[in-house]
């Protein structure tokens, strides 16, 4: 009987051993373990042996019974990791496919990517961000900014006026003094501002002094050819306190320069004349392109820096010191200019756009065409 | 204003390049646009040569044979085709390598079988005159071969200067001189008007004409001389030389003057030929309405009653401080010249000259307002110009009628205001330094200085700053200021929330795969009838003076944009479209009193004229989604807007319920009213197929929302924390049978109304029709959450829960399905 056990289990060591397929070893262990199984009918058939003879048999007997179990473990596990092998082996892909976007990637127009660059250098210097109308009255456009009727300063500014027959009616107007207007609007009472700076005056009018304000928007002027468009964007900026200099201005603006166009850049002011600064100023940054000398390293494919014109200045905005008789019709807010003064400034979006990332027509902002907004 | 360098230096030499003096003039106020070159673009092969002889050339009638000297002892064959040479002449020789102004490189040249070395020059040739039939003929005794530009600057520098409205003292070449004595080293040569001519012609001014100004305000002052013997011929070459390097065509000697005083000392004038002043009589005075007049240009002008006319017995004789009148112009035959110099008012001359879209030399300088001490200088530069140039004889006396409008100014000026305002140091003595050599007076008083202004920045400087301003730009910002930051702003800073929203929603429809458009923001007038936008903005703001008719009215939707930039990029080539704007629209209606900014409310005592909100739309057409190689994308429909709008106020946490709605510009059944937060907010649709097709578009889904709306409905950061682990959810499907006329808003919202409080969620995940449900009938299978606070939920709760949510179906005609 022992012989028999060892013959049995010699041969279900072989056959497990030869199994390559997990499906076998199924079969096998029906074969040497189930029910109806040689090995089976030995063990319970113990009982039926000699006294002598049922010790042995049944230790050997339950010894190869669990030999079996457990070599067919090992071997189950080990055909089901040869199976996996090849089956993921037969599954491997090509990773150099292109990915499966979750979606498509859309982008911001370049103007509104460039105006929050500029929001967000002045809103990290604490300025309020403030919006204001683009349908203006003419008192905040010109008058309040010191540009009264048949000021020469009026002219600069080819202005789109609004035609009053198509405000709605009973709707409060002012004239150019600010007053209420009796009747309808006259021809040149409503326009379209020509600049984002009616903002200072609105914004002093209800934030009493220190105010730091920045002022996106659009702008309009009656303008169009390669370098106007007869519509616009500017970030208007105010800051008015105690014992505020031109040179706050100055290094308020080396602080934006530096931001939008790099740490090394420097800026100098020039004056100018704008109406509603004095002193007023254009500042110039020092160009990014050839460092501020104007020249480009040889192997450029030319040696005058084609950016700045080679003078190694690029202009970017105007500004200056808010002129006291602006402060004096916002006079009852508390804006005294023997007690209170401050800086204005006027950047262009598309201008500083335009310089940062190389555009070379204005007109291509507004023509909406997707190779160009999919660039930025 | 461009200024000839030469010129400038006669009256201001700073002993520096003209590159640096371009520069410093630049750094201080006085803009350098350009130097340009006037002339050749350099001095080298022009000479002065005498012709020795001048013989007919042998194979050509109208050439001569010259034989040129063209240095002591050099002799040189030129052939030369002007009538007017002859031996004797000294003349202005171009020798062979030589460049004109016209970029002609002169060589050796054959003529006829004659070899020119060289050619003798017109005054077109120099570009100093418009004269080409003849050459220049110079009066000099130097020797020939002396460089020309000894004699008249050929190759000048011209400094293209741009001036600001508030420096009509820089449209002056004198003017510039004092600028650039202010700012340098250079010497002031004194003032070009400080001698008068000598009065030698007969009688009394009076006794040739009479002036009266009816205007006093708007004529502060007018001046007139009388010149007699005058004898009109060409000017001298060296200001035929200056003005034609300042751009200024030379005419006669008279006009000349007149344009060489005022581009000398900014102060225009006017020669009227005294024989055509009707009655001999100037009348100053307003136009009567439609009053005409022919101007020196030939064009017939008529006037409003703003107008100023200089008028004699006939009628107008001139606009004031414009344009001459044809009448009373100076000709070949004019002997007697009245020079007029008068102050007009700025704001006068400025609106007429708007309105009559006439602008001059003159125009440009009376509208920035001139003091009317000015036109005594202008005259008495005149004066010794006629005399020397014209053959004229000045009558003894003035014509002054002047109404004393302006007073001498005397402003105060603290030294410690100079550095509180500019941030930058300037010494006292320097300080006043600057302002005296820019040609203030300047005496010390307690407090710093009292400065008197001259005439020349009398309308410019009238305070405390504008001095300040003086000193500082003369000191030097770029030179002397140091960058500090102001005191850091109060309050803890930041975008407002409702930018926050803004910017948030931006992204989100970006990172959807849409690009952002801007267009536009007016429009066409016939766009609001051919897209059948609603009534509330259907008539837009109109522009009055529009650069086009395309672009004459404001927008009420963002629709005509985007479909415009859709259709643009498919006609490009753009195989499908998804764009977005976020901008303003523009409504004929009163600004509203709520809603803040992105409605239209903005800051400021005076509301704004109109309504501004500010509107998010887009416009899908083909797919939304991605491409990939595995499968292409299902085109976007009308889902796919709703999606990107259940995204937009899921990403700031507002409700938003769409109805079905009809609209004209939308597909009659599939079109929505959106609400977000209970608000309504606009609209969303698949574009109505006419109108799609109008333009060219595929089937288009497009939306369009009030971002205020958005905004207030956002209940962003007011969320308070949930236990949502502690106790488990309960997930029940059940799928409900209705009548397909029953939206599916009003099963949710029956189902909401059975489960309560208990429910938390009911996900519609399912929708079947066909024969199963039977016609007319459709399937809805939802997913609900039943979920509680403060236990586990039992199947008897659920199950209560559930009975009442069948009757609510109940209501609707609705079962559930078994």
């Amino acid at each position: 009987m022992l012989e028999r056990i060892n013959a049995i289990r010699e041969e279900a060591e072989a056959a497990i051993a030869a199994a390559t397929e997990a499906a076998d070893l199924e079969q096998l262990r029906v074969r040497y373990l189930g029910r109806k199984a040689e090995l089976t009918g030995i063990l319970r058939g113990i009982g039926d042996l000699e006294a002598s003879q049922r010790g042995p048999v049944g230790k050997a007997g339950n010894e190869a019974r669990r030999a079996l179990e457990q070599q067919l473990g090992e071997r189950h596990a080990e055909l089901e990791v040869r199976e996996m092998d090849s089956r993921m082996a037969a599954d491997a892909i090509d990773v150099t496919l292109p990915g499966t976007p979750p979606v498509r990637s859309g982008h911001l127009h370049l103007l509104t990517r460039t105006r929050r660059q500029v929001e967000d250098i002045f809103v990290g210097l604490g300025y309020l961000v403030m919006e204001g109308s683009e349908i203006e009255h003419d008192y905040y456009n010109f008058t309040a900014l010191n540009h009264p009727p048949g000021h020469p300063a009026r002219m600069l500014q080819d202005t789109f006026y609004v035609d009053p027959a198509t405000l709605v009616e009973g709707v409060t107007t002012y004239g150019s003094d600010g007053e209420p207007l009796p009747g309808p609007a006259g021809p040149q009472d409503v326009l379209l501002r020509t600049h984002t700076s009616p903002m200072q005056v609105r914004g002093m009018e209800t934030i009493e002094p220190p105010i730091f304000i920045i002022v996106p928007g659009t702008v309009y002027r009656r303008d169009s050819d390669a370098t106007h468009t007869p519509m616009f964007n500017q970030v208007e900026g105010l800051a008015v306190g105690e014992g505020i200099t031109l040179a706050d201005l100055q290094g308020t603006l080396l602080t934006f320069a530096q931001g939008m166009f790099g740490p090394e850049r420097e800026v100098r002011i020039r004056p100018h004349y704008f109406p509603f600064t004095e002193p007023s100023v254009e500042v110039d940054v020092s160009c990014f392109r050839c460092g501020g000398t104007g020249s480009l390293p040889p192997g450029s494919g030319t040696e005058r820096c084609n950016l700045c014109k080679g003078t190694g200045w690029l202009e970017i905005l105007g500004a200056g010191m808010v002129d006291p008789n602006v402060f004096g019709f916002v006079a009852e807010q508390g804006y005294d200019p023997e007690a209170v003064q401050g800086f204005a400034f006027g950047i262009g979006i598309e201008r500083i756009a335009m310089l940062r990332y190389g555009v070379p027509d204005l007109r291509v902002f507004f023509e909406d065409d997707v190779r160009f907004l999919e660039q930025f | 204003m461009r200024v000839p360098y030469s010129w400038l230096l006669a009256y201001c030499d700073p002993g520096m390049s003209v590159e640096q003096l371009a520069e410093r003039l630049s750094m201080t106020g006085t803009q350098v646009e350009r130097i340009d070159q006037a002339g050749a673009p350099s001095a080298e092969g022009f000479v002065l040569g005498r012709v020795l002889s001048a013989e007919p050339h042998p194979n050509a009638d109208r050439l001569r044979v010259c034989e040129v000297e063209v240095a002591p002892d050099k002799r040189q064959t030129i052939v030369c085709g002007a009538p007017n040479v002859a031996a004797g002449q000294s003349v202005p020789v171009a020798l062979p390598g030589a460049v004109l102004g016209s970029g002609q490189r002169l060589g050796r040249a054959e003529l006829r079988g004659v070899t020119s070395e060289g050619m003798i020059l017109s005054e077109q040739e120099l570009e100093i005159g418009a004269d080409s039939d003849g050459i220049v003929v110079l009066e000099t005794e130097l020797p020939a071969g002396t460089p020309l530009s000894e004699l008249i600057p050929i190759a000048e520098p011209v400094l293209d200067l741009e001036i600001t409205p508030n420096r009509p003292d820089c449209l002056s070449v004198y003017g510039v001189a004092r600028e650039l004595h202010a700012i340098s080293e250079g010497e002031l040569a004194p003032p070009p008007w400080a001698a008068d001519a000598a009065a030698e012609g007969e009688g009394r001014v009076e006794d040739y004409a009479s002036v009266s100004v009816e205007v006093p305000e708007l004529c502060p002052r007018f001046t007139a001389r009388v010149f007699t013997e005058v004898e009109i011929g060409p000017s001298p070459l060296w200001l035929k030389q200056r003005l034609s390097a300042a751009g200024q065509r030379p005419i006669n000697n008279v006009v000349d003057i007149t344009n060489y005083v005022m581009l000398l000392t900014g102060q225009p004038l006017h020669a009227f030929d005294l024989d055509r002043i009707r009655g001999g009589a100037l009348v100053i005075r307003n136009a009567a309405a439609g009053e005409r007049m022919t101007t020196l240009d030939d064009v017939e002008r008529s006037f409003d009653e703003a107008a100023v006319l200089v008028c004699d017995q006939g009628g107008p004789s001139g606009i004031a401080g414009i344009m001459g009148g044809h009448v009373s112009e100076v000709s070949d035959a004019t002997t007697r010249v009245l020079m007029e110099a008068a102050c007009w008012n700025g704001p006068n001359i400025l609106a007429t000259s708007g309105k009559l879209g006439l602008r001059s030399e003159a125009s440009s300088r009376f509208e920035k307002q001139l003091h009317p001490e000015l036109t005594m200088r202008a005259q008495r530069l005149a004066a010794t110009l006629m005399v020397a140039h014209a053959g004229a004889r000045l009558v003894p006396g003035t014509i002054d009628v002047d109404a004393e409008l302006y007073g001498p100014v005397s402003l105060s000026l603290r030294a410690e205001r100079i550095s509180g305002l500019l941030g930058m140091e300037v010494p006292e003595e320097q300080a006043s330094s600057y302002l005296r050599r820019l040609g203030f007076e300047v005496a010390e008083s307690a407090t710093g200085f009292a400065v008197g202004v001259p005439a020349d920045r009398y309308f410019d400087v009238t305070r405390e700053v504008d001095l300040i301003e003086e000193v500082g730009r003369v000191h030097g910002f770029d030179r002397h200021l140091q960058p500090t930051l102001p005191p850091r702003p109060p309050g803890a800073g930041g975008l407002a929330p409702h930018q926050r929203v803004l910017r948030r929603a931006e992204d989100l429809l970006r990172d959807a795969g849409l690009n952002e458009v801007v267009t536009w923001a007016f429009v066409a007038p016939s766009e609001a009838a051919r897209l059948g936008l609603p009534g509330e903005g259907g008539e837009g703001i109109a522009v009055h003076n529009p650069l086009s008719e395309e672009l004459s009215v404001m927008r009420t939707s963002l629709l005509g944009g985007l479909i415009g930039a859709a259709g643009y990029n498919l006609a490009r080539g753009a195989g499908e479209i998804a764009l977005f704007e976020s901008g303003r629209v523009y409504l004929r209606k009163a600004p509203p009193e709520t809603g803040g900014v992105l409605a239209g409310q903005f800051a400021g005592l005076r509301p704004p004229p109109v309504r501004e909100p500010h509107r998010i739309g887009a416009i899908i057409a083909g797919p939304l989604g991605p491409h990939s190689w595995r499968g292409e994308p299902v085109p976007a429909d009308f889902y796919s807007g709703k999606g990107l709008i259940e995204l937009l106020c899921a990403s700031v946490h507002a409700s938003v319920v769409l109805s079905a709605v009809e609209l004209p510009f939308l597909h009659p059944g599939r079109g929505a009213e959106v609400r977000i937060g209970g608000t309504a907010a606009g609209w969303l649709g698949e574009l109505h197929p006419r109108l799609a097709a109008d333009h060219d578009l595929p089937p288009s889904v497009a939306f369009e929302l009030d971002a205020a709306a958005f905004f207030e409905a956002s209940t962003e950061g007011e969320e308070i924390y949930e236990d949502l682990t502690s106790f488990p959810a309960v997930f029940e499907d059940i799928a409900v049978v209705v009548d397909d006329a029953v939206p599916a808003a009003a099963v949710h919202a029956a189902v909401e109304a059975g489960g309560g409080e208990l429910l938390r969620s009911a996900r519609i995940f399912d929708l079947y029709e066909g024969e199963q449900v039977g016609a007319g009938k459709r399937s809805l299978a939802l997913r609900l959450e039943f979920r509680a606070a403060d236990r586990t939920l039992t199947d008897a709760d659920v199950a209560a829960k559930r009975e009442a949510i069948v009757a609510e179906l109940g209501e609707l005609g609705g079962s559930l399905r078994a």
